[in-house]
């Protein structure tokens, strides 16, 4: 992959700032999402939420369900693999995704190596709970980053968690001396020049999403707040009373997400919320895998 | 000067940046209230056309806007808001601003694997940078429109007295050239 390849796939994570993205599972979900104004798909065979509660080893979609979604919208279509499962990404290149997620969703074919991303022509998204793992993913090729959040569960406390992480340890490089750089590049195990480049611009050197456990519009309000550049939402809607309504309120929330009055307009009256699990009744911590 | 950036969805701090460097002010807009002010011209961004247009109208930005832009009103619109400003989109029933005499294709160039950089003349800037994304073309531009700037035959940008329109995106490199040109509308309005 050349430079420029690479540019252009950070360039078009630029263009979904300030977006939802959201999970859909058919091409019916997939309008649906489109109409309420999200700003790209993620087409999955089924939500975290039912990943997880049907346990047992998840894998990429069949491409014939993500192609039906491509056909349905005509925004980014996103899918995932599994981590360190290159045969996969490879399958969903040759579909022309928009965009790859390296996901620790679906169960980790690879326990120690991440997928190659500079060997790509399309773009990657990868899960992080902390600066390291961030730059780390970011050195692997990914061109665009989000927390991992615990997926399914409708808790937001650990894409927070790893919202604040990052970001309290993206303002401990900018105030490093220099020299204290290199021993802060070996401490997160990534390359000097990635660590300067946070040093010198405060951010990540590509977009970074919130993502995890998302499911009303002032969880999305609270985690553009804290930093994020835009939302992924997944089980948060469909697995909801009023999913349209919900999903709209959701993208409105994000653009205005300082406007407390317009967020209170927003949180009327949504339905049912997802009902989630909170992550210490959990058994398998998906934000674990890959790091 | 003040420029107003649309800041609903999309690359909007990129066209802040840029304004920056050339010293001119600007502010976002996200609702009603950010319009009440004084601006001398208006930027819409890249980003997702469904989700911007969808925005203007939820957010009643919509009739205000395109009442100043039909007033004469600056607006330089990139990529999506090229799409906002096109009186037809072939390929996509929903019309926007419809402000430019012109036809747009959506999603021109495929999915992201289609997307390109390249460089190219414009107008009198000489040759720029051109990024697309998922970028739309112009396959006609018709009336007061006139093309600007071309790539393999298709028009990537056009202008209609003060509407500038092109399908790349201008903010994504450190070339101010293309809102150098935009900025000169504004000033001489």
């Amino acid at each position: 992959m050349n430079n420029s390849r690479s540019e252009l796939n950070r360039n078009l994570a630029q263009m979904l700032k300030g977006g939802v993205i959201m999970d859909v599972t058919t091409p019916e979900q997939a309008k649906i999402a489109e109409e309420a104004g999200a700003c790209a798909v993620m087409a999955l065979e089924r939500i975290p939420a039912d990943i997880r509660a049907a346990g047992g080893v998840s894998r990429m979609s069949d491409p014939k369900m993500i192609k039906g979604i491509q056909q349905a919208v005509s925004i980014p279509v996103m899918a995932k693999c599994r981590i360190g499962h290159f045969a996969e990404a490879r399958i969903l290149q040759a579909i022309e995704i928009d965009y790859i997620d390296e996901s620790e969703v679906l169960s980790p074919a690879d326990d120690k190596y991440h997928i190659d991303k500079t060997k790509f022509d399309v773009p990657f998204v990868c899960g992080a709970k902390d600066l390291g793992e961030a730059l780390r993913r970011i050195n692997e090729g990914a061109s665009m980053i989000r927390t991992k959040g615990e997926p399914g569960t409708g808790d937001v406390v650990q894409a927070v968690r790893h919202m604040r992480m990052m970001q309290a340890e993206i303002r401990r490089l900018v105030s490093m001396s220099e020299d204290e750089l290199f021993d802060a590049a070996k401490q997160l195990q990534v390359p000097y020049e990635l660590v300067m480049y946070v040093h010198e611009n405060g951010k990540l050197p590509v977009v970074n999403f919130a993502a995890g456990g998302v499911a009303t519009p002032a969880d999305a309000a609270l985690m553009m707040h804290l930093g994020a550049e835009g939302v992924f939402v997944g089980s948060g809607i469909f697995k909801s009373g009023n999913p349209a309504k919900r999903a709209a309120a959701i993208v409105k929330a994000v653009t205005n997400y300082e406007d407390d009055k317009m967020l209170a307009e927003l949180s009327e009256d949504l339905g049912e919320a997802m009902v989630g699990i909170n992550e210490d009744e959990i058994e398998l911590l998906m934000a674990e895998r890959g790091k | 000067m003040k420029i107003g950036i649309l800041a609903l969805q999309g690359a909007f701090i990129e066209h802040a940046q840029m304004l920056k460097s050339l010293g001119v002010e600007s502010f976002e807009i996200r609702q009603k209230r950010d319009i009440e002010r004084d601006y001398d011209g208006l930027i819409i961004p890249g980003g997702e056309s469904t989700v911007i247009g969808k925005l203007l109208h939820q957010l009643e930005l919509f009739e205000p806007l395109r009442g100043e832009i039909e007033n004469g009103m600056p607006v330089f619109g990139t990529c999506a808001g090229l799409i906002m400003l096109a009186e037809k989109i072939s390929n996509d029933d929903n019309v926007y601003f419809g402000t430019m005499d012109m036809t747009v294709r959506r999603n021109a160039y495929g999915r992201q694997l289609g997307s390109f950089f390249t460089e190219q003349e414009l107008g009198s800037c000489g040759r720029v940078p051109m990024t697309f994304i998922r970028a739309p073309y112009i396959e006609e531009v018709h009336g007061r429109a006139e093309a600007l700037a071309s790539v393999d035959g298709r028009i990537v940008a056009a202008r209609q007295g003060n509407q500038l329109a092109t399908a790349f995106h201008p903010e994504l490199n450190n070339d101010t050239r293309v809102h150098e040109y935009f900025i000169n509308i504004v000033r001489n309005r």
